[in-house]
């Protein structure tokens, strides 16, 4: 193990530590709201209820990406690759949920 | 007739070689663009999901007289309401909570791995791997009590129609299989197993590759090299499974 003992580590960056643990409370916080969420607002209110959560997992996959995954540090090229095929999925969930309700008003 | 290699200044186009356009490296980019294809998979499941849900009726009545039937889709806060050593009580998504707690952390310890390796620091980097490890063993841990529940099923059950022999019979059936279920239409169960356990299957194999990054820190295998980049690359698999889990617990649990 000689030859490994020599690496040097570098000083601890306090404020890029710091940043972490932030993000990482927001994440905490957006999670503990939907559940003050899902326990208030009532069931039948359906609508309210998915916009809200739809919102917040959105809120909360962009701290994953942007910060943890550091894909807004990327080049702009590389970013863009990665976030314009997710039209796809865009697309998908609108034609499959339009699709559902086709099929629930044939069979209903 | 001299070989001279003489360098050619490239006039400002960075796609006209030489140069590394994206400023990442071959196996971080394969990385991402392996991360893309897998977010088209589990969408496809997700939305599939959301297909079939809108072609079934939802439940009508009030939320606190819910009952399971194969009638309507149920009302995911009314089934997944158990928590391990406390049987018989209500608590609607807490276990779920639990979990994805554990798997928020897990990714939080993760960054700071990365972070480390970055500072080239062995003993940070050992350090925040294994509470890593650690934090995708006990959520596997969580989801195969949560699995087995969800087969077993709840002491009351709830009234199903068969067809046998020409006759329709109305028994009890109690837990969940690909086939009947007692919390709704059979897909409702179908779905559960297939999104939750793919997921798994990936937390599974996020587990393994983080082990492997663990072994070769402590055996210096990245100090030698010189750099800690393959920490980065398994951290971004292990942050895609983090943020998979944040869809699947928005539309499986909670809408």
């Amino acid at each position: 193990m000689e030859e490994t003992t020599h690496v040097q580590p570098q000083p601890v960056d306090k404020a890029k530590i710091k940043k972490i643990w932030v993000t990482a409370g927001y994440m905490a916080a957006i999670t503990i709201l939907e559940f003050v969420i899902a326990f208030t607002v009532p069931l039948e209110m359906a609508m309210t209820r998915v916009s809200i959560f739809v919102l917040m997992t959105i809120v909360k996959a962009f701290y994953i990406v942007a910060e943890f995954m550091h894909l807004k540090y990327e080049v702009k090229v590389l970013v863009w690759s990665i976030l314009i095929p997710t039209v796809f999925i865009v697309w998908m969930l609108i034609a499959f949920i339009y699709e559902g309700a086709a099929i629930y008003e044939i069979r209903f | 007739m001299s070989a001279t290699a003489t360098t050619i200044k490239s006039k400002g186009n960075v796609w006209d070689g030489g140069q590394s356009p994206l400023k990442a490296s071959y196996g971080k980019l394969m990385m991402w663009f392996f991360l893309l294809s897998d977010a088209f998979t589990f969408s496809a499941l997700l939305i599939t999901y959301g297909l079939v849900r809108s072609a079934h009726p939802a439940y009508e009545g009030a939320a606190d007289a819910f009952i399971s039937s194969q009638e309507y889709w149920p009302i995911p806060e009314k089934v997944f309401e158990a928590v391990p050593f406390l049987h018989g009580v209500h608590l609607p998504l807490v276990f779920v909570g639990i979990m994805t707690f554990i798997l928020i952390m897990s990714s939080v310890t993760m960054v700071l791995a990365v972070e480390a390796g970055h500072r080239m620091d062995r003993k940070d980097v050992e350090k925040w791997m294994l509470w890593t490890i650690v934090g995708g063993i006990v959520f596997l841990s969580c989801q195969a009590w949560e699995w087995s529940h969800f087969i077993h099923g709840t002491d009351v059950g709830s009234l199903a129609k068969f067809l046998i022999n020409g006759e329709w019979i109305t028994s009890t059936v109690y837990g969940a299989n690909l086939t009947i279920n007692e919390y709704g239409p059979p897909g409702f169960a179908a779905f559960f197993f297939f999104i939750t356990g793919f997921h798994g299957t990936h937390v599974a194999s996020g587990v393994v590759l983080n082990f492997l990054i663990y072994y070769n820190t402590i055996t210096g295998v990245y100090d030698r090299r010189g750099h800690y980049e393959m920490v980065e690359k398994v951290g971004l698999y292990w942050h895609f499974v983090d943020l998979v889990w944040v869809f699947v617990f928005t539309f499986f649990y909670l809408v």
